[in-house]
């Protein structure tokens, strides 16, 4: 997928949330939608189980309009967090620009998110992506909750984060942290157009 | 009344971009053909993106092609008034004459038609006597007519029944454009990326982009620095894009969050897209939609900060250029080889200066006439008289006169030396490329240039040509290639009034072996025949041959010579050879009794060598002797190997 298309001048980019299920990747998406203007957002697609789990994936398009005389535009997508979904989660990844990989605090989670973690490097490398290539920022969401039922974002980072990417603690049904990571993210991705990804 | 046409608004100050492409094609085919390609053609447009310039456009352009054109350019209201002071004058009828003669009606602003009835019956009725009358009319508006309110739904279909065009608000790249050249307009210069920043603000229509700019010049004028990019934004008021999208969101509280994220975006971005990558992407957009190699200028944008970004780009152009000079020369010597790709990569610059030698070697001219047959050598008479005042009137007046001139004679009468002195003649014209050679070398070549492969590089040598002289044409017979090449030779030349000459031994419809279409082109032209020398013919030419000979001409040996019998210049020339040779053998001087005891007694021995196949005492003939190659020892073994053959 050609990140910067300077035949018709059009930086797109697709960014997936990942992490196990619950986890609040789509929390994150309607938090942003909810920030961003109107004008500037086209329709959230959302395809949910009855149970409000997501089903297939979100989507969130986002027009951040003339950049450098570049038309901007930003691709959010989720993944579905279950276990049993991964044809899905396969497919969303495909041509990503970048992964935010939402982290679940709870100490009991723990587990999962290790395990969501080596599905994402699977994933990846079923698309014949290492993941050390794909830009990658943490969100350690949920941090809002008891002191006792989570771990702390430097126990996070001890247990999830070997490669030391950027790390964000969050409460994305607040908002907090919602934009730090999706500027995070969006800047390692740019940072690539200087590195020389252009199509 | 009618306002003149502001010079200043031509086609050629009109910056052409995406958005208006289509209405500049309509405005200059209705300039072209007024009153046939589009009409009416309606044009519309936001305010600001150049309505009144492409109609002025249109008026100059019409009126630049057909001064005679009677071309009217008013704006409605002055239409309006124009009619209302003729009803108060009671010259009503006058003024529908004057608009009803007017070979182009261009009207701007229609749209102020809304709840003038009797202005749109007036206009209807105009432009329903225009049309019949096959005059064009070309019309401006803010909108489409179905759009214009109250206007009457017969004006509407008469608006639409021809173009209906829109002008767009420019894109960057033509805001770029329209802003450089205004730039370059005013004399004034900015620094790199200034004006592409200026570009980058999104005004809606072009008279604000002008007003951006008239800015950045004022500015720039009272402070002594020249202005930076941070200082354009600044005076644009648009310090970053940010600032006016949080102003456009002015959702105040929730938009904070996603402008003060655009905010970051743009200036990672921008970092990542500076104003250099802008201009190499521009480069490698333009030039790769030229066709050429841009691989140079995209491993610039591969780079993090290259130095000398313009001065890479100047460069690249610079070779761009040359490669286009290099492939206009070679497509004029060799059109198949202008296509080659190799004049479309700047990196192979090399190669494409090799290539283009290479064709500007094999480009010699075709072969030029000899310069052994001058005019002036050749002797005028009786015989060939029509022949050589066709080849006069050739000379004076190529291509238009005798086209083609046939040489038509038997052997030995002058027929190669005319048409080479023709060509001599010929060549002294300004500019001329005269090709003069015999059929088979003509067939010759055309055969080397099949196996090389080059039979384009061949034809253009001769296309380029001025003049074809052939000798010999009935060597063409049973050449169909050749014949078929010539044919479409001939054609180019008859079409381009280029001078055709050939020489044949007979008449061209009695020639065996030529196509019907060759021999009834070459009998559309002049037929000249070269009859038998007479007396007075073959004195003059033995005059001149002795004198070539070094034979002192003595007016008995003269005569005697021209009473021989000879049919044609060639045999006299035989005759002097074999008197000069015997007398040269006799070590006498050549005298008319010389040369009647060795034309008409019995021959010295020295004289007999003239007479062609007896070199030695043998006679080879293919008749007689050793008929079977079997019989006959082909290769003999060399001594030296016999010898220590036979020692060991």
């Amino acid at each position: 997928m050609s990140l910067v298309n300077f035949t018709t001048r059009e930086i797109t980019c697709k960014i997936v949330y990942y992490g196990p299920g619950r986890s609040g990747k789509t929390t994150n998406l309607h938090y942003v939608y909810g920030r961003v203007p109107e004008s500037r957002r086209g329709r959230m697609v959302s395809l949910a189980t009855q149970t409000d789990r997501t089903l297939f994936f979100d989507f969130l398009p986002i027009d951040l309009g003339q950049i450098s005389g570049f038309a901007t535009r930003f691709q959010l997508y989720t993944v579905p967090g279950q276990v049993y979904y991964n044809a899905t989660r396969r497919l969303v990844l495909q041509g990503a620009d970048g992964v935010v990989f939402v982290g679940d605090s709870q100490a009991r989670q723990l587990d999962e998110n290790v395990e969501s973690l080596q599905n994402l490097q699977s994933n990846l490398l079923e698309h014949g992506v290492d993941v050390r290539t794909v830009p990658v920022v943490m969100q350690y969401n949920k941090q809002d909750l008891p002191r006792e039922l989570i771990l702390t974002p430097a126990e996070l980072d001890d247990a999830l984060n070997f490669r030391g990417v950027p790390s964000f603690p969050a409460d994305a049904l607040h908002g907090q942290g919602v934009f730090e990571t999706l500027k995070a993210i969006s800047e390692l991705v740019l940072k690539r157009l200087a590195a020389g990804s252009t199509a | 009344m009618t306002s003149v046409l502001n010079p200043k608004f031509t086609f050629e100050t009109f910056v052409v971009g995406a958005a208006n492409r289509l209405a500049v094609t309509a405005g200059r085919t209705v300039a072209e053909n007024p009153g046939s390609a589009y009409n009416p053609l309606f044009i519309y447009s936001g305010s600001g993106l150049g309505k009144t310039h492409l109609l002025m456009a249109i008026g100059h352009s019409a009126k630049a092609l057909a001064p005679q054109l009677n071309i009217e350019y008013l704006t409605l209201d002055e239409y309006v008034e124009a009619f209302h002071a003729a009803i108060a004058a009671g010259q009503g009828d006058a003024f529908r004459r004057r608009f009803q003669n007017v070979d182009a009606l261009l009207v701007d602003d229609v749209q102020f038609l809304t709840n003038r009835k009797e202005m749109q019956a007036e206009l209807l009725r105009l432009t329903e006597a225009l049309q019949q009358a096959g005059h064009q009319i070309v019309l401006t508006s803010d909108r489409p007519p179905a759009e214009i309110a109250d206007l009457d739904e017969r004006l509407i279909s008469r608006f639409s029944g021809g173009l209906v065009v829109d002008i767009g608000v420019p894109d960057y790249e033509t805001r770029v454009a329209i802003l450089r050249r205004k730039a370059e307009e005013r004399g004034a210069r900015f620094q790199p990326g200034v004006l592409e920043a200026a570009a980058g603000v999104e005004f809606p229509n072009v008279r604000e982009l002008m007003g951006a700019l008239n800015r950045l010049v004022a500015y720039q004028a009272v402070n002594d620095t020249p202005i930076n990019v941070e200082a354009a934004r600044q005076v644009l008021g648009v310090a970053d894009a940010t600032a006016a999208t949080a102003a456009s969101s002015s959702a105040a509280v929730t938009g904070d969050e996603f402008s003060q994220f655009l905010t970051d975006v743009t200036v990672t971005v921008g970092r990542a897209v500076e104003a250099w990558r802008a201009r190499v992407a521009e480069a490698v957009l333009r030039w790769e939609g030229e066709g050429y190699r841009t691989g140079r200028l995209e491993k610039l944008l591969d780079q993090d900060s290259p130095a000398a970004v313009d001065e890479a780009i100047a460069a690249y152009i610079g070779d761009v250029e040359r490669l286009r000079a290099l492939e206009a020369e070679v497509g004029e010597l060799d059109p198949q080889a202008a296509g080659e790709k190799v004049f479309r990569d700047p990196e192979r610059m090399a190669e494409a200066e090799a290539a283009a030698a290479k064709v500007r070697d094999g480009a010699a001219p075709p072969p030029a006439p000899s310069g052994a047959f001058p005019l002036d050598g050749y002797a005028a008479g009786a015989s060939n008289d029509v022949a050589l005042s066709a080849a006069r009137a050739v000379i004076d007046a190529p291509g238009k006169k005798y086209n083609p001139l046939v040489l038509v004679g038997k052997s030995g009468l002058g027929k190669s030396h005319l048409l080479n002195a023709i060509g001599l003649e010929l060549m002294k014209k300004k500019g001329a490329v005269v090709a003069c050679l015999s059929t088979q070398g003509f067939v010759d070549e055309l055969i080397a240039a099949i196996d090389g492969n080059r039979v384009d590089w061949w034809r253009a040598r001769y296309r380029r040509a001025t003049a074809l002289l052939l000798d010999d044409i009935q060597l063409l017979a049973g050449k169909e290639r050749t014949q078929e090449e010539l044919f479409n030779i001939f054609n180019q030349f008859l079409d381009g009034d280029r001078q055709l000459v050939f020489t044949a031994p007979a008449h061209p419809n009695t020639l065996q072996g030529l196509e019907e279409r060759i021999v009834s082109r070459l009998e559309g032209g002049l037929v000249a025949e070269i009859g038998n020398p007479d007396r007075e013919l073959r004195r003059t030419a033995l005059e001149r041959i002795l004198i070539q000979q070094k034979v002192s001409v003595e007016p008995a040996l003269l005569d005697y010579l021209a009473d021989r019998p000879a049919d044609s210049v060639r045999s006299l020339t035989g005759l002097v050879l074999r008197v000069s040779e015997a007398a040269a053998a006799q070590d006498q001087p050549v005298t008319a009794g010389l040369a009647r005891e060795i034309l008409e007694g019995q021959p010295p021995a020295g004289a007999r060598r003239t007479t062609g196949l007896r070199t030695s005492g043998l006679v080879v003939s293919s008749a007689g002797g050793v008929r079977s190659r079997e019989k006959m020892v082909w290769d003999w073994p060399s001594a030296a190997d016999r010898v220590i053959e036979d020692l060991r």
